[in-house]
């Protein structure tokens, strides 16, 4: 009991700390890789720090909820940064560390973020709320898709329980490969990087994520970007737990055993933000109207390895 | 061992599938024609797999054939003769891709109840076999149906024949004969329809396959 609170502890902090270190270092790594020098990797946590200290500027015409958003947004997706086993598997709340639950709580964030981006009445949150919305019903369901796919091979939505299993081997499996190609591209979309959307864009016309927080300003600000750090550092510990769960501490393990599975969670964090940078060098941003499609191919991959595993169970 | 064995075949058939679904979510020509390649190349090495489980040599000569005028003699003829018509843009689908997938995925899902409930006391590979091979012989229909283009139309029907040679090393005893004279019959098929599209093309300036139609609504 103790030994799964103080282990949540950490864990909730840990992510907090980690989130804008792993911004910083993709951010830093982009800049090499485009022979910039770019800022430090500890930027992200100076741009936050200055933000809380301004003053928040509201619009005129804002309601309660533009107000109430960003603490709602960031309550919600740190919850469930926190949910996903990074360093060991025994928190005390694994319990509901359910893959649908996780996905619930990001949906709830992403809607209040939409209502917000509405709420001002600017044309710009407009359309990045309603281009976050499009992107977001069509990755939603490739998401549930591909969790049903890892609930056929573990036989469990439960994330620590879904890497014990594959901790202790499920043998090879085609419908695992198709669900991390799938993830991974529903993890791009969800993120704004870059075929879908730019995060470093300026140019109002082609943002999405940022367009719906334009009018944010000061403390609330700080909040959201603070969000989605977490978002990606979630989505890049979520992989890392489902498909590559080796070194993560199991419940009941001696403290020497955590400080290993923290260090190597800190490798695969390392090695995630890398291939992000390469990847988003690599590639130009895509039509926004062509990102149904790239996320189609997230959906088909999805269901074609549930139906899969529908064939190799049914035997 | 029989669980390696499975699992392998699976992944290789399961690939298969996949990459009939990317056959029919290409938009480009050339892409197009290198995913078909891939597409025998995979083919080979399941079938040469089979061949390793099953013991039976002949299916080696079986994967080498597919893997020479599959992987190699047909897309490089492909290729050349895109060159030739000048028609290496973008092709049109008749069809949105969503709901083309969405298709695709319904095709696959619908062999799948027909073969697994149809065969049920069957061998475990063979049936599995037999379900992917059905899913890639109807995506190959369907890429047929849902393209324009004349040349994606001869690509749809070679990967129809790609899973009817995967029905055929799935069931086991299926002799050699058979399995010859479908491949040297695609390989005519070929020919007869190269022929063909250099004649469309001499006929009516184009491969889009809809100007047959207009010629034929105009003469009414």
């Amino acid at each position: 009991m103790i030994d799964g609170l103080s282990i949540q502890i950490s864990q909730m902090l840990l992510v907090l700390a980690l989130a804008p270190l792993l911004v910083g270092i993709v951010r830093a790594i982009k800049a090499r890789l485009l022979r910039r020098r770019g800022p430090s990797v500890l930027q992200p946590f100076r741009d936050i720090a200055r933000l809380a200290r301004k003053e928040a500027v509201v619009a005129e015409s804002a309601s309660w909820l533009f107000r109430v958003v960003p603490y709602l947004v960031f309550a919600a997706t740190w919850v469930a940064a926190a949910l996903v086993p990074t360093f060991a598997t025994g928190l005390l709340f694994s319990w509901s560390a359910d893959l649908i639950a996780i996905i619930a709580l990001l949906g709830s964030a992403r809607f209040f973020l939409a209502l917000a981006g509405m709420d001002v009445g600017t044309s710009f949150g407009g359309i990045g709320s309603s281009r976050e919305v499009m992107i977001a019903s069509l990755a939603e369901p490739a998401l549930i898709m591909i969790v049903f796919t890892l609930a056929l091979v573990a036989g469990s939505t439960q994330l620590s329980t879904v890497a014990e299993i594959f901790l202790s081997g499920v043998g090879l499996r085609v419908s695992l490969g198709m669900a991390l190609v799938a993830l991974i591209i529903v993890a791009i979309a969800e993120n704004g990087r870059i075929p879908v959307d730019n995060p470093a864009t300026h140019l109002e016309l082609t943002m999405v994520h940022e367009a719906m927080v334009l009018e944010y300003s000061g403390r609330h600000l700080a909040l959201i970007e603070l969000a989605s750090a977490l978002k990606l550092l979630l989505y890049a510990s979520l992989i890392a737990c489902v498909f590559t769960p080796w070194g993560l501490a199991p419940a009941g393990a001696p403290f020497h055993v955590h400080l290993i599975g923290a260090a190597v969670y800190a490798g695969k964090l390392a090695a995630a933000g890398l291939l992000l940078a390469v990847f988003e060098t690599m590639i130009a941003k895509m039509r926004v109207f062509r990102v149904p499609d790239f996320l189609g191919a997230a959906l088909m991959l999805g269901s074609l390895g549930a139906l899969l595993l529908f064939v190799s169970r049914g035997l | 061992m029989e669980r390696l064995a499975f699992d392998v075949a699976h992944l290789l058939a399961g690939s298969i599938v996949l990459l009939s679904l990317m056959l029919l979510y290409q938009d480009r020509l050339y892409t197009l024609i290198n995913v078909f390649a891939m597409q025998a190349v995979v083919l080979a090495l399941s079938v040469s797999w089979q061949a390793w489980v099953q013991d039976a040599p002949h299916l080696y000569l079986t994967a080498a054939i597919a893997l020479a005028v599959k992987a190699i003699v047909i897309p490089v003829a492909l290729h050349r003769m895109i060159r030739i018509l000048g028609i290496h843009r973008e092709i049109e689908t008749a069809l949105n891709t969503g709901p083309t997938m969405l298709a695709g995925l319904g095709l696959v899902a619908l062999s799948m109840a027909v073969i697994l409930r149809v065969t049920s006391d069957a061998d475990i590979l063979a049936r599995e076999d037999l379900a992917f091979a059905l899913s890639v012989v109807l995506l190959g229909l369907l890429t047929m149906v849902t393209r324009r283009n004349a040349v994606s139309q001869v690509v749809g029907f070679m990967s129809l024949e790609n899973g009817l040679i995967l029905a055929a090393t799935g069931a086991k005893g299926m002799p050699f004969v058979v399995e010859i004279s479908v491949a040297f019959s695609v390989l005519v098929a070929f020919i007869v329809i190269g022929i063909f599209l250099f004649r469309i093309r001499e006929r009516f300036d184009t491969v889009d396959l809809e100007a047959l139609d207009e010629v034929r609504e105009s003469r009414r």
